[in-house]
């Protein structure tokens, strides 16, 4: 059969195509194309059902191809309510699939375990919850289970010790070894996803900003490229850094936030208490921004809310200094005190095969020695001028996560020290014209935690006719689990928190 | 050991003065407690209601904005042609009642003090239990901040709880999905009585973002008896403290201070 290439020129990262124009493959040929993709080393950025008239279901598969910087954007109408699963040949799809399950009803047979995600009701009227587990209620499903003389179950969560968001975490031990680690989640499913797609309207945008409210500059921006892709407009230049800027700002206080976190789970009080300090002075810089400590507000369709003056740059060169200074001092220390390695390094470790197999993306990924990040392999707005290196490290341990953590974070200071003194001029937001009907816009972003992809597409009027967002966290919650076998599960904390991925993200 | 003593002495003292000297500064972008002012709306005019994403802008006789619904996103006050909407840079939102979250003038109605028996019991130490019920993190990172050594939270005597059964408070934040309902409740019921409930965010107060979507229940206000409302997407952490502060009768009110 053709390669998959053959089939579709691709499309650049930010890039709406008219879905006329797109074959829209037999199912059976749909799959295989998809598999032999993932064989040849592209991702699976995007898996869901389009509802198509009568209750038809039309089904999308976005394919990353890095080396090349193309998506690759397949699909199918479904003739019958099942189809022979993906993920026995293509592990990454394995929650792709329970997804379009959980939400409508299609069945992939043959899939290993077919569980809900989120416990929400069906999106099609009168239509059963396909998979094991009963019904809708939040958590009530089959677990994996280890049977045997000296085996024990721990059960954490919803609601966990500190101020974290829910979810349930089922470990099999044997005394503290942990053999398996079962993550259910959907305690934070408000609908997001759904609402989205009955937009565009003027709510559209504030769901962007907050289906994860630690990355909404990395998902308003997706939703505003998303936008401009299907408008044909483009922000202009300055806009651009200006949203680079904030993305890079979120980046680092996120960043370091989890260094001091990981600190703190180790006992490590001193680097704790400075990274959380230093934490809310990165916040702060966003808020010298835009007015608010999350980047609201900042990043909207067709450029930015807030422009940025001559004086607002000094000053965040100027605190740029003082953070970069206070953080060597903080990480240094970190690195230097042989208690915390000790319980760094060797923990949590994963292999890049492991790695490549799930599909993780982000920090976890780039701490396999996986040279993945969007902002180089798929370059949209400012990257595509201003180049950061790819940071890895090559252990796959909780110390090779830091240690990415701690290489972005001073890589992203110097980004944002050369954009800061070379501010184009232009206007900073220009209004988007009608969006394009018919039409496929993909939009990625490299948010702090990963790779995230928002696809969109149109019916005959240009309203969303559906609205697919995966956030990082979807992609790398089953890492965390992996990370965790053979592990002593006191360990727990300290991998949890090197993975540090969102709960409402995933839930959405 | 020295390195620490070093790096700890470059990092420096930096708990901020708060409440006993002036309050950190707010950026200048910054969108504080809204202010309806005087005058009349052009007749017919919709403007602002058509731009608000949350319904947070009513007009039933006189033009009212409500901060429980509010998300601060600053779409409403530029299109006013009759300039009746302005943000001032003012931290303190937090009310005690539902009904002073709605503003139709300049004055600012901050919350009050508890009653004597439960400022009695609580003044001075004040455990509170944090559930995040549907929140984007947002709501939670900000209160979470307060425990860095810029804020220093357990200088008042406050400290977040690992236990219900070890709180006399819940704080929520979220709109409360239908998946964490039970949560919650189950949450609010293992802690002993008297107990106080603070809700954070537009989330938490009215579904924020969210409100409307079957799959929430418009926040807490429905299921628990609040005693401190804290506006804002996400409120900033000072909003936050000084609500705190109010309820615990720490703070002098307004125009008093
Ligand atoms: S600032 Fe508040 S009242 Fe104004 S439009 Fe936004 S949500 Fe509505
Ligand atoms: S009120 Fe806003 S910031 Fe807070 S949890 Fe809700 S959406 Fe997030």
């Amino acid at each position: 059969m053709a390669t998959p290439a053959s089939r579709h020129p691709g499309l650049s990262n930010g890039q709406a195509v008219d879905i006329q124009s797109l074959p829209i493959m037999a199912t059976a040929g749909f799959l295989e194309s998809v598999a032999q993709a993932v064989a040849q080393g592209m991702r699976v950025s995007a898996f869901f059902a389009q509802p198509l008239d009568q209750g038809r279901l039309r089904l999308w598969a976005i394919l990353a191809q890095d080396s090349q910087s193309l998506l690759f954007p397949y699909c199918t109408d479904l003739e019958d309510a099942h189809y022979p699963a993906l993920t026995p040949r293509c592990p990454q799809m394995h929650l792709f699939e329970r997804e379009v399950c959980e939400q409508w009803g299609v069945e992939p047979r043959g899939h290993p375990w077919l569980k809900p995600v989120r416990f929400h009701a069906p999106y099609r009227q009168g239509q059963a919850n396909a998979g094991s587990g009963s019904g809708n209620q939040v958590g009530v499903t089959d677990y994996f289970r280890v049977e045997g003389e000296e085996v024990h179950e721990v059960a954490v969560g919803p609601v966990h010790a500190g101020i974290i968001e829910p979810g349930h975490f089922r470990f099999q031990c044997h005394g503290e070894e942990v053999l398996h680690l079962e993550i259910s989640l959907g305690y934070q499913h408000r609908g997001v996803e759904r609402h989205l797609a009955a937009g565009p309207d003027r709510r559209s945008l504030h769901l962007a900003e907050t289906l994860c409210g630690d990355t909404s500059i990395g998902h308003a921006t997706a939703y505003c490229q998303a936008l401009e892709a299907l408008a044909g407009d483009q922000a202009s230049a300055r806009a651009q850094m200006l949203r680079g800027v904030a993305l890079e700002l979120e980046r680092i206080a996120n960043h370091v936030g989890d260094l001091g976190a990981l600190a703190g789970d180790v006992g490590f009080l001193p680097v704790l208490s400075f990274c959380g300090r230093i934490r809310g002075d990165v916040l702060n810089m966003t808020g010298l921004l835009c007015g608010n400590r999350f980047g609201r507000r900042m990043v909207r369709p067709g450029g930015v809310g807030y422009d940025l003056d001559s004086a607002v740059a000094a000053e965040l060169q100027k605190r740029l200094d003082i953070l970069e200074k206070d953080l060597t001092v903080a990480l240094d220390l970190l690195w230097g005190t042989s208690s915390v390695m000790a319980r760094f390094e060797g923990t949590g470790a994963i292999s890049g095969q492991t790695c490549k197999a799930l599909g993780l993306v982000g920090p976890a990924a780039r701490a396999c020695g996986v040279e993945r990040d969007i902002r180089w392999d798929m370059p949209a707005g400012i990257f595509q001028f201003a180049q950061i290196p790819v940071s890895t490290w090559g252990s796959g341990d909780v110390h090779a996560r830091a240690r990415v953590r701690w290489l972005e974070t001073f890589r992203s200071i110097a980004f944002l020290r050369e954009q800061l003194a070379n501010l184009p001029a232009g206007e900073i937001r220009t209004p988007l014209g009608p969006l394009a009907p018919n039409h496929l816009a993909v939009a990625l972003v490299e948010g702090w935690r990963g790779e995230i992809c928002h696809v969109v597409t149109t019916d005959a009027k240009g309203n969303f006719s559906s609205y697919k967002v995966v956030d990082p966290s979807f992609h790398n919650w089953f890492g965390l689990a992996q990370a965790l076998r053979n592990q002593q599960i006191s360990d727990f904390p300290l991998c949890n928190k090197s993975f540090n991925l969102s709960y409402c993200g995933h839930d959405l | 050991m020295l390195d620490i003593i070093l790096a700890r002495m470059q990092q420096k003292h930096r708990t901020m003065k708060f409440p006993y000297g002036p309050a950190p500064q707010m950026p200048p972008r910054y969108l504080g407690r809204p202010a309806v002012m005087p005058g009349d709306c052009p007749s017919g005019c919709n403007i602002c209601r058509e731009v608000c994403p949350t319904g947070a802008l009513g007009r039933q006789g006189r033009l009212g904005l409500d901060m429980g619904r509010c998300i601060f996103c600053g779409e409403c006050a530029p299109v006013c042609p009759a300039q009746r909407l302005r943000f001032t840079q003012d931290h303190r939102l937090a009310t005690g009642s539902r009904a002073d979250l709605l503003v139709d003038s300049e004055v600012i109605r901050p919350a009050s003090p508890l009653d004597a028996q439960r400022k009695r019991l609580f003044g001075r130490s004040l455990n509170l239990r944090q559930v995040s019920a549907g929140g984007c993190n947002a709501c939670e990172a900000d209160t979470n901040v307060l425990g860095t050594i810029g804020w220093d939270l357990g200088r008042f005597g406050i400290h977040f709880a690992a236990s219900p059964r070890h709180a006399d408070g819940l704080l929520v934040t979220g709109p409360v999905p239908a998946n964490m309902r039970l949560g919650l409740l189950k949450t609010y019921e293992a802690l002993p009585t008297p107990k106080l409930v603070i809700v954070v965010g537009a989330c938490a107060i009215s579904g924020g973002p969210f409100a409307g979507h079957e799959e929430v229940a418009d926040g807490a206000g429905d299921l628990l008896p609040v005693d401190l409302y804290v506006p804002g997407c996400p409120p900033h952490p000072l909003t936050i403290l000084d609500g705190l502060l109010r309820l615990l009768g720490r703070l002098p009110e307004p125009g008093k201070d």
